[in-house]
């Protein structure tokens, strides 16, 4: 079982490093956008599917870290300095967020999340002398590392890609240490969690933050690959577009994100021939998701597969005759 | 004499016009297995929960060790060396049952960032393992939660409890809706681990069989205060319990 | 002086079509713990189901908004309860603030594909005629949408406190299974509370649509304006979400005569905050006790 996930694994992996060869820049721009908001979904992944809590920011973050990064790039500091400070500035604006929110129980989070995220693209937009206002900052350069340039588009590709594995593999961390089974217990009963001595508030709060940090990441990685942002492309729609990604994919599933982020991204080329029509087909389809499959793709997935696989796994209490 | 690991001191609860709690004192001892018996609407759900901090009382405080609860809220409670079970099924449903134990200690070991960046926890997945043996549960170490029975849910509740080696734990009807041999069972393995451990227990209970077995010593509510208290032997001959639960 | 009863009268106006965005809202989160983020879409909707009966069926403009509200009550309120929320009800409540986000932009898109992506002219009900009361203009319109809108908030008020079925509805909102126990028909008071959204909607859309025309992408400020009403007021409360409305209109209009015109979106959204950290149970809301 542990070999055939590495060989899958080292599949995957292989197959991401091989995609973009041969293929046009309209492709490798695709794939490039769709590592960055797997990456963006991840995060939200983390507050949504596992802390329980609905953040409608996640575009915020991800225009927090575009345009410091635009800025700091601009003004001719390295990237990995600009995204360090993107991911730590969306890391601390997500405690400062959350603390207040979290104190009051239901959907608070959501709400706080929502009015921020409106009132950021107010401040992009208005604020012209530094964000450029509704035009935008343009011309973001692309970084280079040790003398090798990521101009080319292949190049950024490659570098899009190190980055989304190194996120994937913090999220991976995360996910096997304590905190993972902390969050899962959050999500699953709060009050049992809280009575085993579980810091329900700080751990939430905690995962928002990191959630958001990972906003931030993509944010930095989306200036130099679109090489022109603007307020809109940060707007609320987009957070929800995020958590369309990972609840379509499947919430609380470690590849669930990316998965949703593919089929957001790429069902508009599927999608293409019907014209007008493609939002409204969408829409119609995430509904007749969500009815049948609250748990979004992977969820079906798994429902489909233990339909039709042999049922072996009785109830081993009944087999054993062990008597409880 | 020890000195009292729980004391509960003139705790009085009220809602609106009821007094559902009224003065009610007791001092807990280590080691022992302390039942709290009443008929329905005796009170004895309302103290429990003043005592875990779920409810605020209206009047006295608890302490344990020494220590006033006041204010205390239920993660620091169980930082604190108490342990509960909860009346309703309390497990993490999706989570292997070695997971769910784990989970139970883990909070009492490190630090936030130690949990993060720290080793492994090979220690805490001994000692889980160790209690799901000692609860028999061995054969469902990796099954989810919540596809146990319910009789296996209330033994992985109890493991829980006991995972962080808390000095007391209260137990909420353990024995609401498990069936005889599984009751049998859940009482040996708690009276076990009362000798093996020494830890003390706080029991609610209705089933007054359970209780008279289990339980070293026994406080009778009824009407929000204590009308009766002592061995179960004393108890099951007192007149005044016996006309609480007849007339209530 | 003037000018600011001026700017006071046009905030209630507009406020009084908020609330009833805000206090249908506030009945779907109390009937069945929905939250429907599709509520803006819900009151730009029933202008064009009007429109439609004037321009293709050729009703008159009363036999129109008639036409309008059948049309949102089955589709706003049956079909929306029967095809989307019944069936997700038991998945809590996630799957189905996503569902509510993507019926919001079927239907947003579907009338720009199939109606029209420009702004329409909608029929005026009330005469637009302009009053001077104390050097103020004041318009007959403005007096008559808010007289509707409180008419139609108080008329629910009453029927919610004074009628059997109304008490019977507040019963089975605050405890389902104490009022089936009770005998109540908890899922048709539901499915009540889901058809006078849709008509509040229909009337803050009739209302509303002659001011700001109809047009497909109304819904996207106004879901969030009922939204912060129904926050700011009290969540759990209709006369917060009253409030909050008449609150979020006359601190919209005030802003943006003295303030920023840039910034005057951003003030609804300055006040959420503010209430979220210093009175998370709103205005007029009573704090919900702590889960034991």
């Amino acid at each position: 079982m542990k070999h055939l996930k590495l060989l899958l694994l080292s599949l995957a992996i292989g197959a991401l490093v091989v995609a973009p060869i041969g293929q046009g820049n309209y492709i490798i721009y695709t794939l490039c956008s769709w590592l960055l908001f797997s990456i963006s979904a991840m995060g939200l992944n983390l507050t949504l599917g596992y802390a329980g809590q609905v953040s409608l920011a996640q575009a915020g973050f991800m225009g927090i870290g575009a345009y410091i990064t635009a800025l700091m790039t601009l003004a001719g500091i390295h990237w990995i300095v600009a995204a360090g400070v993107s991911i730590s500035t969306c890391f601390a604006v997500g405690l400062l967020l959350g603390y207040p929110a979290l104190r009051v129980q239901h959907h608070f989070l959501a709400f706080v999340t929502l009015a921020f995220n409106t009132l950021l693209f107010l401040v992009l937009r208005n604020e012209e002398e530094i964000t450029g206002g509704s035009f935008g900052l343009v011309g973001m350069p692309r970084p280079s590392f040790f003398g090798i340039s990521t101009n080319s588009n292949l190049a950024f590709y490659y570098f899009s890609l190190a980055c989304f594995l190194t996120a994937v593999a913090v999220m991976w961390w995360i996910l096997r240490s304590p905190w993972g089974r902390s969050f899962k217990a959050l999500r699953e009963n709060p009050i049992r969690a809280e009575s085993l001595g579980l810091k329900i508030r700080r751990q939430t709060l905690l995962a928002f933050a990191i959630g958001s940090a990972f906003g931030g990441l993509a944010g930095a990685m989306q200036a130099p690959l679109v090489q022109f942002i603007e307020p809109g492309s940060f707007a609320l729609v987009h957070s929800l577009k995020i958590l369309l990604m990972v609840v379509v994919g499947g919430s609380g599933y470690f590849y669930g994100p990316m998965l949703g982020a593919a089929v957001v991204i790429l069902l508009p080329e599927v999608l293409r021939f019907t014209e007008g029509y493609y939002l409204i087909i969408y829409s119609a389809l995430v509904i007749v998701l969500m009815v049948f499959s609250p748990n979004g793709l992977i969820g079906a997935g798994q429902k489909i597969w233990t339909k039709f696989r042999p049922k072996h796994e009785e109830r081993r209490d009944m087999q054993k005759g062990f008597q409880l | 004499m020890n000195a009292p690991i729980l004391s509960v001191r003139n705790i009085s609860k009220q809602f609106g016009g009821i007094r559902a709690v009224n003065n009610v004192s007791f001092d807990v001892r280590k080691g022992e297995i302390l039942g709290l018996i009443g008929p329905n609407g005796s009170g004895k759900s309302t103290l429990f929960n003043c005592i875990l901090g779920q409810l605020k009382p209206t009047e006295g405080h608890c302490e344990i060790n020494g220590k006033s609860t006041d204010g205390v809220r239920p993660a620091d409670l169980s930082l604190m060396g108490v342990g509960r079970t909860f009346q309703q099924l309390s497990v993490f449903p999706k989570m292997s049952v070695l997971d769910n134990v784990i989970l139970a200690g883990q909070e009492h070991e490190g630090t936030m960032l130690s949990r993060l960046f720290g080793k492994s926890d090979a220690g805490l997945t001994d000692k889980a393992k160790q209690l799901i043996e000692f609860f028999r549960l061995t054969p469902y170490l990796d099954t989810e939660a919540g596809s146990l029975s319910y009789g296996q849910q209330k033994l992985v509740d109890a493991a829980m409890a006991f995972m962080a080696g808390p000095g007391i734990v209260l137990l909420d009807e353990p024995a609401g809706g498990v069936n005889l041999t599984m009751l049998a069972h859940l009482k040996d393995r708690l009276m076990t681990y009362n000798r093996d451990h020494g830890t003390t227990f706080v029991v609610i209970e209705h089933n007054m069989e359970f209780v008279m077995s289990l339980c070293t010593r026994i406080i009778v509510l009824a009407q929000g205060e204590i009308i009766a208290e002592g061995s179960p032997d004393e108890i099951r001959s007192n007149q005044m319990v016996i006309d609480a639960y007849l007339g209530g | 002086m003037a000018e600011l009863i001026q700017i006071l009268v046009s905030g209630l106006a507009a406020g009084s079509i908020y609330a009833l965005a805000a206090v249908g809202f506030t009945l779907l989160w109390q009937a069945s713990q929905t939250i429907n983020f599709a509520q803006g879409e819900f009151v730009m909707l029933p202008a064009f189901f009007v429109l439609v009966g004037v321009h293709f069926l050729g009703l008159p403009l009363w036999p129109a908004i008639f036409f309008g509200l059948l049309l949102s009550l089955l589709i706003l309120g049956v079909a929306f309860k029967r095809l989307i929320v019944e069936p997700m009800l038991p998945h809590g409540t996630l799957p189905l603030v996503i569902a509510t986000i993507a019926l919001g932009l079927l239907l947003k898109e579907s009338v720009k594909e199939f109606y029209g992506a420009t702004a329409q002219p909608f029929p005026a009900i009330f005469p637009q005629t302009v009053y001077n009361v104390m050097g103020a203009s004041v318009s007959l319109q403005d007096i008559c949408n808010l007289a509707v809108s409180m008419l139609a908030i108080g008329g629910l008020q009453l029927f919610l406190s004074r009628t059997r079925t109304g008490r019977c509805m507040q019963a089975s909102a605050q405890n389902p299974a104490v009022a089936e126990i009770l005998g109540v028909n908890v899922k048709r008071m539901v499915l009540y509370t889901f058809l006078i959204n849709a008509a509040l909607a229909t009337i803050a859309s009739v209302l509303i649509s002659p001011i700001y025309l109809a047009k497909f992408s109304n819904g996207e400020t106004l879901g969030l304006v009922a939204f912060i009403a129904a926050i700011v007021g009290g969540f759990n409360q209709i006369r917060g979400a009253l409030v909050g409305g008449l609150l979020i209109g006359v601190i919209d209009n005030l802003s943006a005569v003295y303030i920023s015109a840039e910034y005057r979106a951003a003030m609804p959204l300055l006040l959420l905050i503010a209430i979220i950290l210093l009175r998370p149970q709103g205005l007029l809301g009573t704090k919900e006790g702590r889960s034991v």
